[in-house]
């Protein structure tokens, strides 16, 4: 789980007004009641929509987030490394897999999905916009950039879209698997010789602004999300779940003896709340709209690959066929 | 036991699984469709899993630790046959290397499966199994891809045909053939060459490939006496670059 299901965009509301009043209370109330809405329900167009984007999003991050990860299985020092990052990185392609069939039920194919990725109409997780220099950043991945997504998943798996939560339940329970890997990388780091730490100490360096930019702008400027929490679409605000994460693994990063590039980082006291550097939310805005050090190339690979197996996927369709309803 | 004439043999079959499972492993997030990445990935695991168990067998007989065999040697000394190395190219040409690499494997564990040392037999079992899938894949896309549209028979065959000769590379007679047959650790490259060809053949004719004459391909030998293409090294300074910063250190 590398992106999670974020929608940072501003929605409009008004296409509510076109909803039939007395099937959106029944919808409400259901969501109220705690039940999870089917593909077959009822359901209001804006619900559906900010569905198919989140879920979207969620699923292009992850094809996307295995590039960067990628690279390094050819790299991985020794065995144990090589086949468990390439154990990890497959299940991140087969999260892909998960949520663009849970996006599918929503009435979206998957190729229309990546084709919608490759033109550029639709986002994936900001961080991986952000170049993968050395094992120790790939490291840094594995262990905090999933943690963070967990955040998130967790989060999102308590929502109600049903096929969205019955693939969040499956991911997480992986991901709990590639945290462990992640972390396992960074102690042997932590512990190894002075070139290792050094490594690790400069991947954080650079990897600690895409971390806090990860959950998306502060609450005090993000786009109004009201009905998207009334709805159980999104689940927790962004200011939470950095918050959360903060608590987590600030102090783990600390006991390993390595320093995070931001003076103003501590927990308050009295609030309870991770106080630090208000992150650049401009270069946030920036990278996410295409101007990032690494958007054309994680684009274009995947453009290529695309392109690439153009072949084998008109080879495998039968006349008449358009794509297989998934089973979510 | 002949000791030599068993390394010889655990050697290049470790290579093989090695530098196969590498290229595998190119294809993570550029597969044709995600469940082709997904699939490329098994295979490469299982592959590189079967390396680490082979370089084990040979650690035992007096060999150095696993990981320094694998990522501290040059290319010439690795015992790889030349078609594991060449680079993945299109999907056309992984599949049919992926079919006729593992069509062969899984005949010669199959035949290893009796061989009369013990540990290596053991093995055999186990790598049979997982192998089952590989050809099984395999067989499945080769079929379908060889018999759906224009382009992709074409793509095949050429790829077929560029394939072949280092296929036949694979079955470089070892100097212990004698000596591994006397002492029935393993029946010999030709005897798994002619099964091998008897399997190709089988799967082809439900396909609209064309296969060429045996007769009239030329071998790619040299692999498994360490003369290499030129694709082989820079794979190896790639596996390596991050474990010959400090092969001392742990990762």
């Amino acid at each position: 789980m590398y992106g999670g299901g974020n929608t940072f965009e501003g929605i409009k509301t008004d296409s509510l007004a076109q909803e039939d009043p007395v099937k959106l209370a029944e919808f409400e109330a259901r969501i109220d009641r705690g039940e999870k809405i089917e593909p077959t329900d009822w359901m209001p167009q804006l619900y559906r929509k900010q569905l198919i984007r989140m879920i979207e999003q969620h699923a292009h991050s992850e094809i996307i987030g295995a590039l960067p990860e990628g690279t390094w299985i050819t790299r991985a020092p020794g065995f144990k490394r090589k086949l468990s990052l390439m154990a990890k990185v497959q299940d991140e392609v087969g999260h892909a897999q998960l949520l663009y069939s849970a996006a599918e039920t929503l009435g979206k194919s998957r190729e229309q999905m990546i084709h919608d990725l490759i033109t550029g109409k639709s986002k994936y997780s900001n961080i991986f916009n952000y170049p993968a220099f050395t094992w120790a950043d790939s490291c840094f991945i594995s262990w905090l950039v999933d943690a963070g997504a967990i955040v998130n998943q967790l989060a999102n798996a308590k929502g109600s879209y049903g096929p969205y939560c019955r693939a969040l339940d499956r991911i997480c329970a992986e991901e709990s698997f590639h945290l462990k890997y992640g972390h396992h990388c960074v102690i042997y780091l932590a512990a190894g010789t002075e070139k290792q730490r050094q490594m690790f100490q400069d991947a954080i360096n650079r990897w600690w602004k895409p971390m806090m930019h990860f959950f998306g702008p502060s609450d005090k400027i993000s786009a109004h999300t009201e009905v998207l929490m009334r709805w159980k679409v999104k689940m927790a605000s962004n200011d939470d779940m950095r918050n959360q994460f903060l608590d987590m693994y600030v102090p783990k990063i600390w006991e390993l003896g390595f320093t995070i590039p931001d003076p103003n980082l501590k927990k308050n006291p009295d609030t309870g709340r991770w106080e630090y550097t208000e992150p650049d939310w401009e270069e946030f805005k920036r990278v996410i709209n295409g101007d990032g050090p690494c958007n054309k190339e994680r684009l274009e690979v995947r453009r290529v690959a695309e392109e690439r197996g153009r072949w084998v996927r008109e080879a495998l369709k039968k006349p008449g066929m358009a794509y297989v309803t998934p089973l979510a | 036991m002949n000791n030599e004439a068993i390394k010889e043999l655990l050697y290049k079959m470790a290579d093989d699984q090695l530098i196969l499972g590498h290229r595998n492993s190119e294809w993570t997030g550029m597969g044709p469709l995600l469940e082709e990445d997904i699939a490329f990935s098994s295979m490469a695991q299982d592959k590189i899993g079967q390396s680490h168990a082979l370089y084990q067998l040979l650690h035992q007989l007096g060999e150095q630790e696993p990981d320094t065999v694998a990522f501290m040697r040059n290319a010439g000394q690795f015992h790889n046959c030349i078609l594991v190395e060449l680079p993945n190219g299109e999907y056309d040409f992984s599949l049919i290397r992926h079919f006729l690499y593992d069509t062969a494997e899984a005949l010669r564990f199959e035949m290893l499966k009796q061989s009369s040392y013990k540990p290596l037999a053991e093995l055999a079992v186990k790598i049979r199994a997982e192998l089952r899938y590989h050809t099984l894949h395999a067989n499945t896309w080769v079929k379908q891809l060889g018999s759906a549209t224009e382009e992709s028979i074409g793509r095949l065959q050429h790829s077929l045909e560029k394939a072949l000769p280092y296929a036949l590379g694979m079955f470089e007679p070892s100097p212990y053939e004698a000596d591994l047959l006397s002492d029935r650790i393993f029946e010999g490259e030709n005897a798994l060459r002619e099964k091998w060809m008897m399997h190709v053949e089988k799967v082809l004719s439900q396909t609209q490939l064309t296969l060429p004459d045996w007769k009239l391909i030329e071998p790619v030998y040299g692999g498994r006496v360490g003369q290499h293409s030129n694709h082989l090294q820079p794979l190896l300074d790639e596996m390596s670059e991050v474990f010959r910063i400090d092969p001392t250190a742990e990762w």
